[in-house]
């Protein structure tokens, strides 16, 4: 191999060692890393179990707000969610049927919400407005009409 | 029979024999499949991006998920797959002098299994049975006779891979001491990674066929998502290395010089080989379940790929230069100019590898764990793929038709089917930056993918995608216009274009070349490396996923 050649495949694999040490940087030293919650449920007996027996907002105090969520077919349960202005709100979040996804544009919320599993997320809402909150993995027949709104004020 | 043995033990460069007639018919029958689907599936293109732009609506008993999951499957699983078959064969073909008598039945029975499961898994989507996407993720469940159209498929694959590797091992044997032909080499290089990638999903279908036979009554649905994806992405890059087979070995030759190092090229195809199964966890980088560590070594597995990709770039510039230089290129970019832009054997598969610049670097986006977040299940992957499969991959795939159709069909690629090969090839252009680049933005500014419509009762930020989708639609338009002058193209030069021969363009290697090595050769051992490879990115998380399983879940049908 050339000279030339070589130094490319040094580029190319110093390349991607750099990116490596960026990513992995932000993922556990700035504990930016994708959604990736463990726990697990029955998802036949989501209704039963603690906390989705009762989905709702939760006020933590201090602008900290929990939102206890189910997703089905084509629903969010709850909709239509309130929050102050700079509120963290946490997405505690399961699937009673089949696999979903939530999403809100012009956030970094999108994660997948699939049945058997707790999805959490976490996101500060620092400007006020109406936010759309979308499901977006095929869900059915009605997957576009899966949607619904958090409104921050 | 003793001349054409005589022929074949010569040097492998003097074997100008061309495509056996025999197997031409066999090429040609894929390739007659191949174009029929893309008819059907550019059709059902055009209806979604309509159907999307609020342009169009579906009759009564037709849905845009059915139309969805049909434009999938016949694209990526059928067109893409009969295409490679029909190409690889062809190539095997002219580097062996001829498939063993027994190969050639193995590989008419892989056709007639391949049609006969897709016709199953279409009908299905056809009665609006299997309204499950490309992806069919449980616990959505679609009619069992889907899932068992799904297997035949698979076996018609397999029937084909085994002929191959019947006929590689035979080649050996009777060349003892030489390396094969570097165009086998690549078909080795598919077919080994098709094998090992379809059985990912092969697991996945034996778990859910009695799942929707209700023998058993749930399934672990993160285990069947990451099985599909051990396959899902595979088969995109089995396409990949179809296309570079041509990138590094027909596109020298088409324009006047000669290939890359083959130590080179061999290595690249065994890496693409071993590093690509695990790639496709990057599918999962939102989903619950799995740990950030897991993640985060997948992130690595998947952008490992990019290694033997760049030394591609590399080497496919070097090519293109050192030829352009010697038709007289002046300066930094005066060979550049003197590459045949007016010659569609080039011009195609030369925007496909432009194409795959932009592609490669949307890639790295989509692997990375952060940026994914930003990016997973809006317009963008639509947007990336469009552009990785539907121009890097399908754009080499066209302009591998103007050279082989009619070198197989004995006829002539005329000036006048160049020209319209032109045409076909910028009007594809156009078409995919138009859509492929409205859908990046639109992606990243929140579109989903695979929603039928997404006004969402008027929202403001909703409103702000529609005329990106708009701009799809132009885009989806031209593309099928695009499809159209294609499968004419094709279907021209196999029945009506002028009696005569085509040539096969095949490179040479550059003179003074060292002899390349004997242990690229070690296919039992990239078997088992690719296996390892395997083994580490899998064995954990699947192993967690379903020692820590939770409940099952039954079947749902939401459509």
């Amino acid at each position: 191999m050339g000279k030339v050649e070589e130094i490319w495949m040094i580029a190319s694999v110093s390349f991607l060692i750099i990116f490596m040490v960026i990513v992995g940087y932000q993922t556990f030293a700035l504990s930016m890393g994708p959604p990736s919650n463990k726990e697990i449920i029955d998802p036949q007996k989501v209704d039963q179990t603690e906390p989705f027996k009762d989905p709702g907002l939760v006020d933590l105090g201090n602008n900290k707000f929990e939102v206890v969520m189910t997703l089905e077919t084509f629903n969010f349960n709850p909709g239509d969610i309130e929050v102050p202005v700079g509120s963290e709100v946490e997405f505690i979040m399961t699937s009673k049927d089949v696999s979903h996804g939530i999403q809100i544009p012009g956030t970094n919320v999108n994660a997948m919400v699939l049945p058997g599993h707790i999805q959490k997320i976490s996101q500060t809402f620092n400007e006020s407005g109406e936010y759309l909150i979308l499901c977006n993995e095929y869900c059915g027949i009605g997957h576009q009409a899966m949607y619904t709104t958090i409104t921050v004020k | 029979m003793e001349q054409v043995q005589n022929i074949m033990k010569k040097p492998k460069s003097l074997i100008s024999l061309g495509v056996n007639t025999q197997d031409a018919r066999i090429s040609l029958t894929y390739f007659t499949t191949s174009f029929a689907t893309l008819l059907i599936g550019g059709i059902l293109g055009l209806i979604q991006g309509l159907e999307r732009a609020g342009l169009y609506q579906l009759p009564q008993g037709f849905n845009y998920y059915q139309v969805l999951s049909a434009h999938g499957l016949l694209l990526l699983v059928v067109f893409t797959a009969t295409f490679t078959i029909g190409y690889q064969l062809a190539n095997l073909s002219y580097a062996f002098g001829g498939l063993l008598p027994g190969v050639r039945k193995m590989v008419w029975t892989g056709i007639f299994l391949k049609l006969a499961g897709v016709i199953l898994t279409v009908t299905m989507i056809a009665l609006n049975e299997a309204s499950v996407l490309y992806t069919f993720y449980p616990p959505l469940a679609a009619h069992p006779l889907f899932y068992v159209g799904l297997v035949i498929l698979v076996l018609g694959i397999w029937s084909v891979c085994l002929a191959v590797f019947i006929n590689y091992r035979h080649w050996r044997k009777e060349h003892p001491g030489q390396t094969t032909p570097i165009l086998s080499f690549f078909a080795m290089g598919v077919f080994i990674l098709w094998f090992f990638a379809s059985l990912g999903v092969t697991i996945e279908v034996f778990m859910i066929i009695p799942w929707v036979l209700g023998i058993t009554e749930t399934i672990n649905v993160m285990v069947t998502r990451t099985l599909f994806w051990w396959f899902g992405h595979t088969l995109v890059n089995i396409w990949y290395i179809v296309a570079i087979s041509a990138w590094y070995i027909i596109v020298p030759k088409i324009i006047g010089g000669r290939h890359f190092n083959e130590k080179l090229i061999r290595l690249v195809v065994i890496l693409l080989v071993i590093l690509n199964i695990p790639g496709g966890f990057h599918h999962q980088i939102v989903d619950p379940g799995i740990s950030l560590t897991i993640k985060f070594l997948h992130v690595f597995m998947s952008l490992s790929i990019a290694v033997p990709s760049l030394m591609t770039a590399f080497a496919m510039f070097y090519v293109m230069e050192k030829a352009g230089r010697k038709k007289g290129g002046q300066g930094l970019f005066g060979w550049f100019r003197k590459l045949p832009w007016g010659d569609v054997r080039f011009l195609a598969p030369m925007i496909a590898m432009i194409a795959f610049i932009p592609g490669g670097a949307g890639g790295i986006v989509n692997t990375s764990n952060q940026m994914n977040q930003v990016i997973h299940n809006t317009m963008w992957v639509v947007g990336h793929f469009h552009l990785t499969v539907g121009v890097s991959v399908v754009l080499t795939f066209f302009g591998i038709c103007y050279w082989l159709i009619p070198h197989l069909s004995k006829r002539q690629l005329t000036q006048r089917m160049n020209k319209i090969g032109i045409i076909q090839t910028w009007i594809w252009t156009a078409g995919m930056a138009i859509m492929a680049g409205s859908m990046h933005i639109a992606g990243l500014i929140g579109d989903p993918r695979r929603t039928s419509d997404t006004t969402y009762g008027g929202s403001d930020i909703a409103l702000s995608w529609l005329s990106y989708e708009y701009i799809f639609a132009i885009g989806a338009a031209l593309l099928f216009a695009g499809v159209i002058i294609q499968v004419f193209a094709v279907f021209h030069m196999m029945f009506f274009a002028p009696k005569g021969h085509t040539e096969y363009p095949v490179a040479l290697p550059e003179e003074d070349q060292p002899a390349v090595p004997m242990w690229t050769e070690r296919w039992g051992l990239w078997s088992i490396l690719l296996i390892a490879v395997v083994a580490m990115a899998y064995v954990i998380p699947i192993v967690d996923m379903i020692v820590n399983a939770p409940p099952g879940s039954p079947p749902f049908r939401t459509w």
